[in-house]
């Protein structure tokens, strides 16, 4: 089994941590595992990108030119991956500001209203684990609870009181897609 | 910190520098901020380890003045290293050469990205030349380790210490800009202790440390203004670097047993060379590829006995055109030898690749 | 005349030769200040008792053989880069002393980075800087030092502020900077200055063996074969026109302040 996943948004939405987060739960679900960022100057508000890729085999390219699945927070990224998902791949998009929406028929598409669901929970700062919610109900490639699991590890102690509020937004965002 | 035990961690590629280099026992680190391998003095920075290793940690005024604390520490003995990026790596030129000059164990990490000049912070590997041929002035080589993982990122860092030190030669390993910022899972070693002053004594009785006791005093210059007595000193640099290119050849091959054709590539190159292969061989291409872990001493041989049986190499580099001219050197013509490069911070994908073989060599 | 011919000629009013200064002649050009100063560290470092943690650090300059000539560990630097060398020494070594020694082209045209920020990190070393104004290995060609007006083979009409800018007075620079503990300027010419000169280097290396922070004595030195005069009136010299942009004293204690 192999998970070629791209994400892709501003800098400042939670791409680059969300992708660490999901590979540090395929690390320890046992998966190789590779995390691979559009890197440029430290900037907000610039473009960001991450390559996450989860295999129970060894990974050969960690750059890739078609994936699985994509998770779009933006219509620069839309313009720029849609027709980069694979034939009967999976794009999921937050449509908050996008004002062409994605095109493809031979790939499925799930709409997943994170913002707005962020905004409406208090919580803006979950924005990320809403979405990882939505991908991990839509793809189960990981369990939940590894994911918690891996907050756990990766969190410094200070923000573990931050954890359950996480454990919510994942759990949330799972009810996002329940109907598609 | 589990610091005695094997360590399972997801780590870029400049993070696992970081945490090899104190489990290494590495006497000092000195560094520089630069894209894209800052990461591996912040990592050091946060972990700490003048309070666990006794490791001695400095950014540096510039990259000249950490090169030259490499050669000080080196001198004295000490497990040494620097790391730094394309521009940066430039700068330190002078000082790598009075490193190799003077015999001097020592590790230096360029995590490249793409020139010339100032150029761009994105993945490169156009320090080939710089790597392998000397880089800075006068006769002499670096060892050169090529990592394609981060696991290579970690294992290198005691590889290049181990040579370096068995050899007294300064070793390089050159990453790139993917290796360096990519995350992967990696099995960090368990942690050795830092060498104690008498095994120092004892393993470098060359070095300036003080002179304890020691009847001769030890001066570690490079200086030598008869010419009789300084081209002595170049034919013993010489026999190293024989002899290195005798012991330490390293390569990796995959896939080449059946294959008609051969992707010769290192670094990250070669992970997305291994993709291509995968998409070629579904397709019924047969190709292999041969990466080079040490480019300098350079895998000739195993080159020259796969072109035997090859019907074209395709050298693929995120630069214009450089190990390519070693390949090229290895083949001696035996089959044609084409260059796939992308330059500029350009990472191409393992289609294009796969492009270039078909429209270069397969025809 | 023999060594031995001048030792005998000499009879009484020789002393003896320091025990570290190794036995060996000097490359130095007769009349050079840097014989002198060679001599005062290699009997501070017997002093105190220094000669087995002692490690000095030579630059590129008429010093670049410092290290044929005191028996104690020493590296040679690429040319400016002593400060970080020694840096790196005095961290990873924490038992010894360890001391640079510089010209005034080393430490304060090329070097000037590494010295600044050498002394700034208070680096727990002695600097030993040698300003006589010209650069003497590579042919007597302007310095950082060289003092306007000063003919060399490259101001040979004279330094003149408008194209070559202004005599650098580095050791005032690194007096301000939080560092430095001790920072002195002395003389060799003269038998009382000599023995100035030697309290201070004592100084420096004592705050260095004990981590006080960055020591930087310099002195004040003639080239007669740069500046193309007999080693007396080079004296001379200095004492007329090199001590005026360059005042003999101490200009920092923060160890023994006064």
């Amino acid at each position: 089994m192999k998970n070629e996943i791209i994400i892709a948004g501003f800098g400042g939405q939670g791409v680059l941590s969300m992708g660490k987060i999901l590979a540090y739960a395929g690390l320890l679900d046992g998966k190789e595992v590779s995390w691979m960022p559009a890197y440029g100057p430290e900037q907000r508000g610039g473009t960001a990108n991450v390559t996450v890729i989860l295999s129970d085999e060894m990974i050969s390219s960690p750059v890739l030119d078609t994936y699985d699945v994509a998770v779009i927070l933006n219509q620069q990224s839309l313009d720029k991956f849609e027709s980069r998902v694979k034939p009967g791949g999976l794009l999921i998009y937050d449509p908050y500001g996008i004002h062409r929406k994605p095109q493809r028929t031979d790939i499925k598409v799930a709409a997943v209203e994170a913002t707005e669901a962020a905004i409406e929970s208090g919580n803006p700062k979950t924005y990320n684990m809403l979405l990882l919610g939505a991908l991990l109900k839509l793809v189960p490639m990981v369990p939940i609870e590894t994911v918690v699991k891996g907050l756990e590890k990766t969190l410094p102690p200070r923000h573990h009181k931050l954890i359950p509020l996480n454990r919510e937004a994942i759990l949330r965002g799972e009810q996002l897609v329940e109907n598609l | 910190m589990k610091q005695h035990e094997e360590e399972v961690k997801l780590l870029k590629g400049n993070e696992a520098i970081a945490h090899a280099a104190i489990r290494y026992g590495v006497d000092g680190y000195f560094g520089y901020p630069i894209t894209p391998q800052s990461e591996v003095l912040e990592t050091l920075e946060a972990l700490m380890p003048w309070e666990t290793t006794g490791m001695v940690v400095l950014q540096a005024e510039s990259e000249v003045a950490a090169i030259n604390m490499v050669y000080g520490g080196a001198s004295s003995g000490k497990a040494v290293m620097t790391s730094s990026s394309s521009p940066g790596v430039s700068l330190k030129q002078e000082g790598i050469s009075y490193i190799a000059a003077g015999e001097l164990p020592a590790l230096i990490v360029n995590v490249m990205r793409g020139g010339p000049g100032l150029g761009t912070i994105q993945p490169s590997q156009a320090d080939y030349f710089q790597a392998v041929k000397g880089g800075g002035h006068g006769d002499y080589h670096l060892i050169v380790l090529a990592p394609a993982s981060v696991q290579e990122m970690a294992d290198f860092v005691g590889l290049g210490f181990d040579l370096s030190f068995k050899y007294r030669t300064p070793a390089m390993i050159l990453a790139d800009g993917v290796i360096g910022q990519m995350m992967e899972k990696v099995v960090l070693p368990p942690a050795k202790p830092r060498r104690t002053d008498a095994e120092i004594e004892a393993q470098c009785p060359w070095a300036a440390r003080g002179k304890h006791g020691r009847k001769q005093r030890n001066v570690s210059t490079t200086l030598e203004l008869d010419p009789q007595a300084m081209e002595k000193n170049n034919i013993r640099l010489q026999e190293t670097y024989r002899k290195i290119e005798q012991n330490e050849v390293r390569f990796e091959e995959y896939m080449t047993d059946d294959a008609e054709y051969l992707l010769v590539a290192f670094g990250c190159m070669s992970r997305i060379c291994r993709k291509t292969i995968e998409d070629a061989r579904a397709q019924g291409i047969k190709v292999g590829l041969l990466r080079p872990i040490t480019l300098w001493p350079f895998p000739s041989e195993a080159i020259s006995r796969l072109a035997e049986r090859m019907k074209g190499i395709l050298v693929c580099e995120l630069n214009a055109g450089q190990m390519v001219e070693d390949v090229r050197l290895a083949v001696e013509g035996k089959t044609p030898v084409r260059h796939f490069g992308r330059t500029g911070g350009i990472v191409p994908n393992p289609t294009e690749v796969l492009d270039a073989l078909r429209k270069e060599v397969i025809k | 005349m023999t060594k031995e011919e001048i030792i005998s000629a000499g009879g009484s009013k020789v002393a003896a030769k320091p025990r570290l200064l190794l036995d060996v002649n000097m490359h130095y050009c007769p009349g050079c200040s840097h014989g002198v100063v060679h001599k005062l560290v290699a009997e501070v470092i017997d002093e105190l008792g220094m000669e087995d943690t002692a490690i000095g650090v030579a630059p590129v300059g008429c010093a670049v053989f410092a290290y044929n000539y005191i028996d104690v560990d020493w590296v040679e630097a690429a040319h400016g880069r002593a400060p970080a060398v020694a840096t790196a020494l005095s961290r990873l070594n924490p038992d010894a002393t360890v001391f640079t020694y510089q010209g005034d082209g080393d430490l304060a045209a090329i070097g000037t980075c590494e010295t600044i920020h050498a002394c700034n990190r208070g680096e727990n070393i002695a600097i030993i800087f040698i300003n006589n104004g010209i650069y003497g290995m590579t042919g007597g060609q302007m310095a950082p030092t060289t003092l306007e007006g000063m003919k060399t083979s490259t101001t040979p009409y004279g330094r003149r502020v408008d194209l070559n800018g202004y005599p650098l007075n580095i050791t005032s620079l690194v007096k301000e900077l939080d560092g430095t503990c001790y920072v002195t300027r002395q003389a060799v010419h003269t038998p009382a200055a000599v023995r100035k000169a030697k309290a201070a280097i004592k100084q420096a290396f004592i705050n260095a063996r004990d981590k006080k922070g960055t020591s930087f004595v310099e002195i004040v030195s003639t080239c007669n074969s740069g500046w193309k005069m007999s080693p007396e009136k080079a004296n001379k010299w200095m004492e007329e026109n090199m001590f005026e942009k360059y005042p003999l004293g101490e200009l920092k204690n923060t160890v023994n302040p006064k």
